[in-house]
C-alpha cells in the first residue's frame, strides 16, 4: 500500500490520541467525582482530629439532639451518639470496605487472568472451572451464611466478598492476555529469550493496566454498598459505625427526624455515584468513546442540489462528482471518496478496480444506501434510470433494493444470518420485494438454488449457515441477489474470500445470469484478473478518485495512467497476482466516530 | 441436545456437592460456638461437651457431611437444631416467596430491558441518551435507598401500598401484588440498570454487522432487521447476562425482603445464620445451588433454542 493511499484513512489521518490521563483532565464528570471522592476521602483520613466525639460514645441528655445542638452540629441519634463523628467514623469503614473488596478481587482475578490466559489449555480449563463456579453462587446469601465464620467482622466479610467479585475481573484479564499473548511484539520477546515472568510483568501487564483501572473504581463501589447493605441488615458487630447501621437507625427514626437518615444516605450515594460514574470516565479515557447506537437509515446528504447532473436517458445508472467523506475525531470531513463519476448502460459489465482503501466499496455502497451511519455524502448525484438516488429515505430506497438494485458481498459467511435457515433467509427476502405467498416463494427458492449450482437444493435450504461451505454460501447469496430480477447487480468482490477453484465457477455463474437476466453488473475488485474475464469496461480508482476508465481492451492494450500500468504489470507475473483480502470496511472507514 | 443437557446436569451436581462441602467444612469451626449458643446462660465445658456428642459434632468434620449428605439422598433434609422444625417443608415455602418475589421482578426487567435497548440501539440520538441516563440512575443509586426512599413516599406518605408484609398469592391475588410491587420495583430498577446496557451493547454489534447490511440491500424491512434478525442474535449473550441476573436478584433479596419485612428465604438465612443453626444453614445452601443449577441449565436450553450452532453440537 502507498504512502497516499495509508493517508486516507481515517483512523490513520486522525491526530495521535491524547494521553488517558490528558483526556481525563479535560473531562468535568472525572474532575468532579475525583474531587468529591477526595473531599470524602481527606474528611475520613481527618476523623480522629476533627470528629467531636467518639463513634459510640451515648449521652442520655444528648438523646435525638437537634440539628444545631451545642457540641452535636448535626444532632444526635436515638442513642444520643453524635451523627457528625458517625458520619466521618463510617467513611473510614467504607473506604476500608472499598479498599478490601477491590484489591482482593483485583489481586486473585488478575493473577489468575494472567495464569489462565497465558499458559497453556489445561491450566486454563481449571482455572475456568474454578471461576464459573464462583460465579454462579449467590454471593450475598454466603456472606450471610458464613456468619459464624467471619464473626461479623465486616472485613473478614469484605476478602470473601472480594473472593466473590474476582471472576468478573478474571474473565477481563483473561481476555485481553490470550489477545495480546500472540501479538509480534510479544512474540519477539519471547524469542528473544525472555522469562515468562518478565513478559507477563512487562509487555502483558500494560495492556490490562487501563481496564484494572477502571475496574477498580467500580468493584469499590459495589463493596461499599454491600457493606452498607449488610450493616443495614445489622450483620456485623453494632459498634462498627457504618452507613448502613446508620440508615437503619435513622429509618427507624424517620419521623421523629428526618435528617437522621439523610445525611448517611446522601453521603453514601455520593460516595457510590462519584465512584461508578468515575469508572465511566476512566473507561472512556482509556478505551476511548464505546460505539454509538445509530439508526438504520440512508446515508446523511449534505448541500443536496435536485436538478445538478440530470442523467443520460440510455443509461442505467450515472455517478456525477459523488464525494463521500467521514468525519475525522477532531469534526472535520475526511474524503474517502473524491469526485467520483461512473456510468452503466442496461446489461454492460463495468469493472471497477483499484486497492483496498481507494474508495470503490464505498462508491458501491453509497448506489445501495447502505453505507456506514457516519458516512457524510458531500456532493454529487446518483442516478438510476433518471432517478436520483440520494436523499431518498430508506423507505423508499427499500422500493428499489431486491427488484432494481441488488448486492453480492465479498464474505459469504458474514453475511447470512446464523440464527435463520438458508431457505428462512430467502424466503423472506423474495417475499418483501415481490408479493407472493409462502409457498410460492418457497418453490422460487429452490428452483434459484438449483440454477445457481447447489446439488441439493432442498438440503440446502434446510440448512444453516454454518452448515455450508464458503463457495455455497457464496452461490446463496448470488440466488437471493438474483431472486428479484434486479436491473443492476452490484457484487463487491464476490470471489475474495473463495479457493481459487471456486472463484472461477463463480465468475462464470454470474456472467450466464447476466445474459439470461439482462442485468447490468458493476463489479468492485482489486484483481485484474477477475476483471479481464468478465467486464466490458473498467474504471481504475485510486485513493478515492478515478484515474482511468475505458473499454477493457483498451485498459489492457495500452494503460495510460502509471498505476494503471503497475496494477496491471502485476498481473502479469503469476506470482506477484494479489490473493490477500482487502481491508474489512470497518478498517477502511475507521471504527470509532 | 439430551445428552449436552444431561452433561450440564451432572456438572451441576457437582458444583451441588462442591458448595455444599465448602460451606460445611467452613462452618465446622464453629460448632463449639453453637453447641453453646444453644444451651444458653446454662452452658458449662461439660455440658457444651456432653450436648457436642449427643449431636455427634465431635465427630471429623467429613464424616459428618458424608452424614448430612446420606439424609439428604434419602430425603431427610434433618431438623432445625434451635427449633426442632423439619428444615425442607420450612425452605420450601421461604423460598416460594422469595422466588414469587425474584421471578416478577425478572421477567418485567426483561420485558424493560429489550424495549429500552432495542429502542435505543436502534434508533440512536435522544432515544439512546435517555436509555443511557435511565440505567446510570439505576446503577450509581444504591437498592438500599431507593427502597426506603419508595417505602416512605408510596407507603407511608401516600398510603397507596402496604409498607411491609406478604400475603400469598394462593390467598389473595391482589393483595400478593399490593405487597410486592414496592420490593419487585426495587429489584427491577437494578436490573433494568445492567440488563438494558447490555441489550443495548449487544444489538449495536449486531447492527453493525455484515449480514444486516446484506438484509438491507434485498428490500427487508427495518423493522423485521431489527426485531427478528438482530434481536434474535443479540438475545444469546443478553441472556447469559440474564441468568447472572437472577442470581445477583436472589441475593438483593436478601435485603429487600429485610426492607420489607417479607417472609422469605433471606431473612430465614439469617436468623439461622445468627444462632448457627447448621441444618438450615446447609438445607438452604443446597436448595439455592440446586435453584442456580437449574437456571443455568434452563439458560443452556434456550440459548440451544435461540442458537442452532449449540443446538447441533
Amino acid at each position: 500500500m502507498s504512502i497516499e493511499e495509508l493517508s486516507i484513512d481515517p483512523g490513520l489521518a486522525a491526530p495521535p490520541r491524547k494521553s488517558p490521563l490528558r483526556r481525563l483532565l479535560k473531562d468535568p464528570q472525572a474532575l468532579i467525582t475525583s474531587a468529591l471522592l477526595l473531599v470524602i476521602i481527606v474528611l475520613g483520613l481527618l476523623t480522629p482530629w476533627i470528629a467531636p466525639h467518639e463513634p459510640n460514645e451515648a449521652q442520655l441528655n444528648a438523646i435525638n439532639a437537634v440539628p444545631g445542638t451545642p457540641g452535636y452540629p448535626l444532632g444526635a441519634d436515638q442513642n444520643g451518639r453524635d451523627i457528625a463523628s458517625r458520619l466521618l467514623h463510617s467513611i473510614n469503614t467504607s473506604i476500608i470496605a472499598g479498599l478490601i473488596g477491590a484489591s482482593v478481587a483485583l489481586i486473585i482475578g488478575v493473577t489468575f487472568g494472567l495464569i489462565g490466559g497465558y499458559f497453556g489449555r489445561r491450566l486454563r480449563s481449571a482455572t475456568e472451572w474454578v471461576f464459573s463456579l464462583i460465579m454462579t453462587f449467590p454471593g450475598l446469601l454466603l456472606l450471610i451464611i458464613l456468619m459464624p465464620v467471619t464473626k461479623g467482622d465486616y472485613r473478614a466479610t469484605m476478602l470473601i466478598f472480594g473472593v466473590l467479585l474476582s471472576p468478573g475481573i478474571y474473565r477481563i484479564v483473561r481476555n485481553l492476555v490470550i489477545g495480546v499473548k500472540n501479538e509480534l511484539y510479544v512474540d519477539a520477546a519471547r524469542v528473544s529469550g525472555l522469562s515468562n515472568l518478565r513478559i507477563l510483568s512487562r509487555h502483558v501487564l500494560f495492556v490490562v493496566r487501563g481496564p484494572i483501572i477502571i475496574a477498580a473504581a467500580f468493584l469499590a463501589g459495589s463493596a461499599i454498598s454491600l457493606q452498607s447493605g449488610l450493616a443495614f441488615l445489622g450483620v456485623g458487630s453494632n459498634l462498627v459505625p457504618s452507613f448502613g447501621a446508620m440508615i437503619a437507625d435513622g429509618f427507624t427514626n424517620l419521623y421523629v427526624d428526618p435528617t437522621q437518615f439523610i445525611w448517611p444516605s446522601v453521603l453514601l450515594g455520593t460516595l457510590t455515584a462519584s465512584l461508578v460514574l468515575l469508572g465511566n470516565s476512566l473507561r472512556d479515557a482509556f478505551e476511548g468513546a464505546k460505539l454509538k447506537p445509530s439508526k438504520l437509515a440512508t446515508p446523511h446528504v449534505q448541500a443536496q442540489r435536485r436538478d445538478a447532473g440530470e442523467a443520460r436517458s440510455d443509461e442505467l445508472l450515472s455517478v456525477e462528482g459523488l464525494v463521500i467523506a467521514y468525519p475525522a475525531p477532531s469534526g472535520q470531513l475526511n474524503e474517502v471518496v473524491k469526485g467520483v463519476t461512473l456510468s452503466l448502460r442496461a446489461g454492460e459489465t463495468l469493472g471497477l478496480v483499484g486497492e483496498s482503501g481507494s474508495g470503490k466499496t464505498q462508491t458501491a455502497f453509497s448506489i445501495l444506501g447502505v453505507l456506514p451511519p457516519e458516512a457524510v455524502v458531500v456532493r454529487g448525484t446518483i442516478h438510476l434510470e433518471g432517478r436520483n438516488l440520494l436523499g431518498l429515505k430508506e423507505r423508499e430506497l427499500r422500493e428499489l433494493r431486491g427488484r432494481e438494485i441488488a448486492y453480492i458481498p465479498q464474505e459469504p459467511m458474514s453475511n447470512l444470518d446464523p440464527s435463520y435457515t438458508v431457505g428462512a433467509q430467502l424466503v423472506e427476502g423474495i417475499r418483501a420485494s415481490a408479493r407472493m405467498s409462502g409457498t410460492d416463494a418457497k418453490a422460487r427458492v429452490l428452483a434459484l438454488l438449483e440454477r445457481v449450482g447447489i446439488q441439493n437444493p432442498q438440503r440446502t435450504f434446510d440448512s444453516y449457515p454454518h452448515q455450508i461451505s464458503g463457495g455455497m454460501a457464496q452461490r446463496v447469496l448470488i440466488a437471493g441477489a438474483v431472486a428479484s430480477r434486479p436491473k443492476l447487480l452490484i457484487a463487491d468482490e464476490p470471489t475474495t474470500a473463495l479457493d481459487v477453484t471456486v472463484q472461477a465457477e463463480i465468475l462464470d455463474l454470474i456472467r450466464d445470469l447476466q445474459a439470461e437476466l439482462n442485468m447490468a453488473v458493476l463489479l468492485v475488485t482489486h484483481n485484474f484478473g477477475v476483471v479481464a474475464d468478465i467486464c466490458d469496461r473498467i474504471a481504475v480508482m485510486q485513493n478515492g478518485q478515478v484515474v482511468e476508465s475505458g473499454t477493457a481492451l483498451e485498459l489492457f492494450h495500452e494503460p495510460k495512467h502509471p498505476y494503471t500500468q503497475m496494477l496491471l504489470g502485476s498481473i502479469l507475473d503469476e506470482h506477484t497476482v494479489r490473493t490477500d483480502p482487502p481491508a474489512p470496511v470497518a478498517a477502511v472507514v475507521g471504527e470509532r466516530n | 441436545m439430551i445428552t449436552y443437557a444431561l452433561r450440564r446436569l451432572g456438572a451441576g451436581i457437582l458444583l451441588a456437592l462442591l458448595v455444599t462441602l465448602i460451606t460445611f467444612f467452613l462452618l465446622s469451626g464453629s460448632l463449639e460456638s453453637v453447641a453453646r449458643e444453644r444451651l444458653g446462660s446454662a452452658a458449662t465445658p461439660e455440658s457444651i461437651k456432653g450436648l457436642m456428642t449427643r449431636l455427634g459434632f465431635d465427630r471429623p468434620a467429613i464424616v459428618q457431611y458424608l452424614d448430612w449428605l446420606g439424609s439428604v439422598l434419602r430425603g431427610d433434609f434433618g431438623t432445625s437444631l434451635f427449633t426442632s422444625q423439619p428444615v425442607a417443608p420450612a425452605v420450601a415455602a421461604r423460598l416460594g416467596v422469595t422466588l414469587s418475589l425474584v421471578v416478577t421482578a425478572l421477567i418485567i426487567t426483561v420485558i424493560i430491558s429489550i424495549a429500552l435497548g432495542v429502542w435505543a440501539a436502534s434508533r440512536g440520538g435522544v432515544a439512546d441518551k435517555i436509555s443511557q441516563g435511565l440505567s446510570l440512575v439505576g446503577y450509581i443509586v444504591p437498592g438500599l435507598l431507593i427502597a426506603i426512599v419508595l417505602v416512605a413516599v408510596l407507603a407511608v406518605n401516600l398510603k397507596l401500598l402496604p409498607a411491609t408484609g406478604f400475603t400469598p398469592f394462593a390467598q389473595n391475588p391482589a393483595k400478593w401484588a399490593a405487597s410486592i410491587t414496592i420490593p419487585v420495583i426495587v429489584l427491577v430498577i437494578g436490573g433494568v440498570a445492567n440488563m438494558a446496557a447490555q441489550v443495548r451493547g449487544s444489538m449495536i454489534d449486531e447492527l453493525r454487522k455484515d449480514y444486516v447490511r446484506t438484509l438491507r440491500t434485498r428490500g427487508i424491512p427495518t423493522r423485521s432487521i431489527v426485531l427478528r434478525h438482530a434481536l434474535r442474535n443479540a438475545a444469546s449473550p443478553a441472556l447469559t447476562v440474564l441468568s447472572l441476573e437472577f442470581i445477583q436478584m436472589l441475593g438483593g433479596a436478601l435485603i429487600i425482603e429485610n426492607v420489607f419485612a417479607l417472609p422469605g428465604y433471606g431473612q430465614y438465612a439469617f436468623n439461622a445464620s445468627l444462632q448457627g443453626d447448621i441444618p438450615i444453614i446447609m438445607g438452604i445452601t443446597l436448595f439455592s445451588v440446586m435453584l442456580v443449577v437449574t437456571v443455568n441449565l434452563l439458560t443452556d436450553v434456550v440459548n440451544g433454542w435461540l442458537n442452532p450452532k449449540a443446538r447441533i453440537n
